[in-house]
């Protein structure tokens, strides 16, 4: 951007940290080498696991569906591989305490057979509630990370008529660029996926947002998007985080999506690109979300790049791909400043995983924090225009009520704060803790009621039980007594009868 | 790799700004303006900055040692020393060696470490001390020394700047006692003459001063232009010296026009005085300071309000330390009423209403 | 110097008999602050305390005959809830909180007894005359009533699992050179 632009048009808020996309968006999508084994987990989304419907030793082939969703908010999910179900198992989840979750082990037989599939010839004639319906099918989930079930998302947007679906090419992570790679490489299928999606919402236009430091990718998704007025490509300023939904609806349309509301409250959807990608292959071509692009970069990888894999990958035969130059210091899922550490590289790559990191020393070099110097620059940094100067003041002198009074809940987590603070003060860390004590204290609270009702009920249980006795050995009594003066007045009778 | 039971949290990167960085650009910003000022008075102002500095650092790091906290890495962060600095600028430059001891410690003891440590302290500790100073010993801090340049004839050497320093200033030095431009047209008045005519005797404020000051005041176009340089580096921004200016610049212009024979102009009140120094370098101290832009307009507006009403009407004639000292009591208030607006709630806090 | 003096007396006594008249007029009547206490509590009435139920315990606690540790479900945190609220000084140390707890029965030892079903407060425990027992981990209110009971030590309480849904980030340790003496 000149620099009259990156005056006038740049958003405050955010941070512009360096980039570190290239070279590994330059490079050519590589495909990996078919696993020996992936391991695929039951929860890559967010709602409810999805149930297994696979035994061990049954073959599958791939695309087959091994889990069924579970509830209204889940996915099914597929398998990425033919062969043979080996177990369904605890394998450590990629998250940052390390705890395990529930995976479908399947051996690969190399064969790469697919499941039978349904292709549509024209998607766009389908009914909405049938694109639908074969996007659930899909098991097709947000692919930015947020991993949100997209079918639920487009029911939710048809109901509530939004006008507009908003496309998210933005990829505003340093380092990661799979939806780059896919927007240079495929955005005939982007596009095509666009007009599904907008015909499954029921949008009268599509506005995809990419960050302009993706020269090739806006020039790509034009030529793409010529011959459809109707989805428009709208590059916009490259700021962390330009991607984040409620940012991106501001850009682009102005609209501000309220507190305690939805997107689609105010008329827009937001789809990621490769999300609609996916969307493409499910509804055009029958095949179910079982590979994605992932990149592979920071200053450990040898030849950072894109990968083309298929989902339950474990990320060290990702990294061993791509090849180390030493020991990673840190290996992050995601991007720097959102991602998720990972406690060690056996962890499968998961539906929302669009990069693995591998830092160096000199990358994962964390600065001994200092005291608050109140200069103010992360709340200048707060996309959501809130104070982490003072959330984490409360914060950490175990006020977390003071905190949510300065509306923590609507915090985030993007990061911004923790990156401009000089005195590299760790306010992410502070702000999830909170959130989640906060969380377990309303839990807490739910069961604290839910207990008082038990008692009560008990009591009331007992009390009944009581009188039911009580009533019981009322009956029984005058029933023995009725039953007495009955056989005595019978006797008093026979009596009579003999003397009469 | 990262221990299991002590995960590192996003983000995993940050920027490579730090305190210490910040502070060492500040103090960069104020070094042509302290060079010009030791070469304008002489041998003694620089052992007057070196005795200032020194007791503030080793304040600093008293109290630390005292409380078991470690020294190094505080001390390293260079605030101590800007502490120290900018309460020597704002010290007469001839002043005895214990005015600038004592106020060094005071500084960084009493006003800083007694609160807390960085970030913890209410008031800015450079002006507590020089409040402290002025009211307890008012002769020594408003004795001020017309220029006497380093290369100037009879200007004291090192040895003799020292002895100056230490000893007070000998009979035989040519050094001309002299009132600041302030004081002067204060004490005229309340004599009952006029500016109009007392103002022909006096120096003339002029950007490339050479009249009576302190270190800091004498060279206000170094100093705003050190100001302007911090500004462009995002080191502060642009709301308080604007306001604080302006506070001082509206009032002083209104009623001279009013009543050219009793009040200042505007030039000269920007010009004199601690008014530069103040809005550039002292009312943007983060610590003591509103954290939001509209907050820091009010409060650099106050200070430069406040300082404009005790320079005319109260009894000293300098206001910039008391002003500052004021606003730094109000800025919890601003700070907890003047808040920015959330994304998606109105400016009380309650959601939005949803449009399309 | 005597209308110095004179004035403030009488400005003495007149503010000091207001305030008297404030304290009989404006008085608060009962204790509200059992009623906050009482809502703290767990509410299972389940006796560990030595008090017959949370209502009673609240009670002597706000009259400060109680100590604030005396609730063993409600652990450290509750302890802390209730020395902020009654604003006395807590020693944490001597309440092993090892987090909330579950009663967990052990199927080969339980002999069906029924002897913990009817003592459990909130009814969590299942089962019958000679069937194995066995808890309803979402009833459970942790108060060891049932451990108590058991004449065959089948029930013990066992540690509740974190779960990925319900970890919490730690909050960031103090760094040295900004912690307090701690």
């Amino acid at each position: 951007m000149g620099f009259f632009e990156r005056i006038f048009k740049e958003p405050r808020w955010g941070v512009h940290p360096d980039d570190h996309k290239r070279p590994a968006a330059d490079a050519p999508l590589r495909i990996l080498p078919p696993p020996a084994k992936v391991y695929m987990p039951l929860q890559q989304h967010v709602g409810g696991a999805a149930r297994p419907i696979v035994l061990v030793g049954q073959k599958v082939l791939k695309g087959q569906l091994l889990a069924e969703p579970s509830g209204n908010i889940s996915a099914p999910i597929h398998a990425p591989v033919s062969g043979t179900v080996a177990a369904i198992g605890e394998v450590t989840a990629p998250h940052a305490s390390g705890l395990g979750f529930t995976a479908i082990t399947i051996d690969n037989d190399f064969e790469n057979r697919w499941i039978e599939s349904e292709p549509v010839a024209d998607p766009l004639a389908l009914a909405p509630e049938e694109i639908t319906k074969r996007t659930a099918a899909a098991g097709i989930v947000g692919l930015g990370g947020a991993t949100f079930p997209s079918a639920a998302k487009f029911s939710l947007g048809r109901r509530l008529k939004v006008d507009t679906l908003i496309v998210n090419g933005g990829e505003c992570e340093p380092y990661l660029s799979a939806d780059d790679r896919i927007m240079r490489d495929s955005a005939a299928a982007v596009v095509d996926g666009v007009r599904i999606v907008m015909r499954a919402i029921g949008a009268e236009q599509a506005l995809v947002g990419i960050e302009d430091n993706k020269p090739e990718a806006i020039a790509a998704m034009r030529v793409a998007a010529k011959p459809f007025p109707e989805v428009k490509i709208r590059p916009v300023p490259t700021r962390y985080p330009m991607g984040s939904d409620r940012q991106l609806i501001q850009t682009l349309t102005g609209r501000e999506v309220p507190a305690d509301a939805r997107a689609a409250e105010v008329g827009v959807l937001v789809h990621n690109v490769s999300t609609c990608a996916a969307v493409h292959q499910a509804v055009r071509f029958g095949r179910p979300l079982v590979e994605r692009i992932v990149t592979i970069n920071g200053g450990a990888v040898k030849e950072p790049g894109n990968i083309f894999a298929p989902i339950g990958t474990l990320v060290s035969e990702l990294l061993d791909f791509c090849g180390l130059h030493c020991e990673p210091a840190r290996i992050i899922l995601g991007g720097p400043m959102m991602g998720t550490p990972l406690p060690h590289a056996q962890v499968p790559l998961v539906k929302g995983a669009s990069g693995i990191l591998a830092f160096d020393a000199k990358e994962a070099f964390v600065p001994e924090a200092g005291p608050c110097i109140r200069c103010g620059n992360c709340t200048r940094a707060c996309p959501m225009g809130l104070q982490p100067l003072e959330m984490g003041a409360h914060i950490r002198a175990g006020d977390l009520d003071g905190a949510e009074k300065f509306m923590l809940g609507d915090c985030m987590s993007c990061g911004c704060c923790a990156y401009v603070c000089p005195s590299h003060i760790p306010l992410v860390q502070y702000f999830n803790h909170a959130k989640g004590e906060l969380w377990a204290k309303e839990r807490t609270k739910l069961r604290v009621d839910a207990s008082k009702r038990l008692v009560e009920a008990r009591a009331q249980r007992l009390e009944r039980e009581a009188k039911e006795k009580a009533e019981a050995a009322a009956r029984r009594k005058a029933e023995r007594a009725a039953a007495k003066a009955k056989a005595a007045a019978e006797a008093q009778g026979q009596a009579e009868g003999e003397t009469a | 790799m990262n221990a299991m039971n002590t995960p590192i949290s996003s983000p995993h990167t940050t920027t490579t700004q730090s305190v210490s960085r910040v502070m060492v650009t500040v103090m960069l910003a104020l070094v042509p303006a302290t060079l010009f000022g030791f070469w304008l008075y002489g041998w003694p102002s620089i052992w007057l900055w070196l005795v200032t500095v020194g007791a503030a650092t080793f304040g600093e790091a008293f109290c630390l040692r005292l409380m078991d906290r470690p020294v190094l890495p505080a001390v390293h962060d260079g605030s101590a020393i800007l502490t120290g600095w900018l309460l020597a600028m704002s010290l007469p430059p001839w002043a005895p060696w214990w005015i600038g001891a004592f106020g060094g410690l005071f500084a960084t003891m009493l006003a800083k470490q007694a609160f807390g440590g960085l970030g913890q302290n209410l008031f800015n500790p450079a002006m507590v001390a020089r409040v402290a100073l002025l009211i307890s010993f008012p002769v020594q801090m408003t004795s001020w020394v017309a220029p006497l340049p380093l290369d100037a004839i009879g200007a004291p050497g090192p040895i003799s700047g020292l002895l100056v320093t230490l000893k007070g200033i000998p009979s035989g030095l040519d050094a001309v006692a002299s009132a600041s431009l302030l004081g002067f047209a204060k004490t005229e008045l309340s004599r009952g003459v006029d500016l109009l005519q007392s103002l022909g005797h006096a120096p003339i404020p002029t950007w490339f001063g050479s009249r009576p000051g302190s270190l800091g005041e004498t060279a206000a176009w170094l100093i705003a232009a050190g100001g302007v340089v911090m500004m462009f580096l995002r080191i502060i921004s642009w709301h308080i010296p604007l306001a604080m200016l302006a506070g001082i610049a509206i009032p002083a212009a209104i009623l001279h026009a009013v009543d050219p024979a009793r009040y200042l102009d505007m030039p000269t009140h920007l010009l004199s005085g601690g008014a530069m120094l103040g809005a550039f370098f002292i009312a943007t101290d983060y610590v003591t300071s509103p954290s939001t832009p509209k907050g820091q307009l009010i409060f650099g507006a106050g200070c430069g309000v406040l300082t404009y009403v005790i320079r005319t009407w109260a009894g000293y004639p300098e206001g910039v330390a008391f002003a500052v000292l004021l606003m730094n009591a109000l800025t919890p208030i601003i700070d907890s009423y003047v808040k920015p607006r959330i994304y998606g709630r109105d400016r009380k806090g309650s959601a939005l209403k949803a449009q399309r | 110097m005597l209308t110095a003096v004179g004035s403030l007396t009488v400005m003495g006594v007149a503010l000091g008999g207001l305030l008297g008249v404030a304290s009989r007029y404006l008085a608060v009547e009962g204790n509200p602050i059992e009623g906050e206490i009482k809502d703290l509590l767990p509410g299972s009435q389940c006796g560990q305390c030595g008090y017959v139920g949370c209502a009673q315990a609240a009670t002597a606690l706000a009259k400060g005959e109680a100590p604030v540790t005396l609730c063993p479900p409600g652990g450290r945190a509750l302890a802390q809830q209730l020395a902020a609220k009654l604003g006395v000084k807590v020693d944490l140390s001597a309440i092993s909180d090892d987090g909330p707890k579950l009663a967990q029965v052990a199927e080969e030892i339980c002999i069906g007894c029924c002897k913990c079903i009817k003592v459990c407060p909130t009814d969590a425990i299942l089962g019958a005359a000679k069937q194995i027992h066995n808890v309803i981990r979402e009833a459970c209110t942790g108060c060891g009533a049932c451990v108590d009971r058991c004449p065959t030590e089948a029930m013990t309480m066992v540690p509740v699992p974190v779960t990925l849904q319900h970890w919490i980030w730690p909050k960031p340790a103090l760094n040295t050179a900004v912690a307090a003496h701690a």
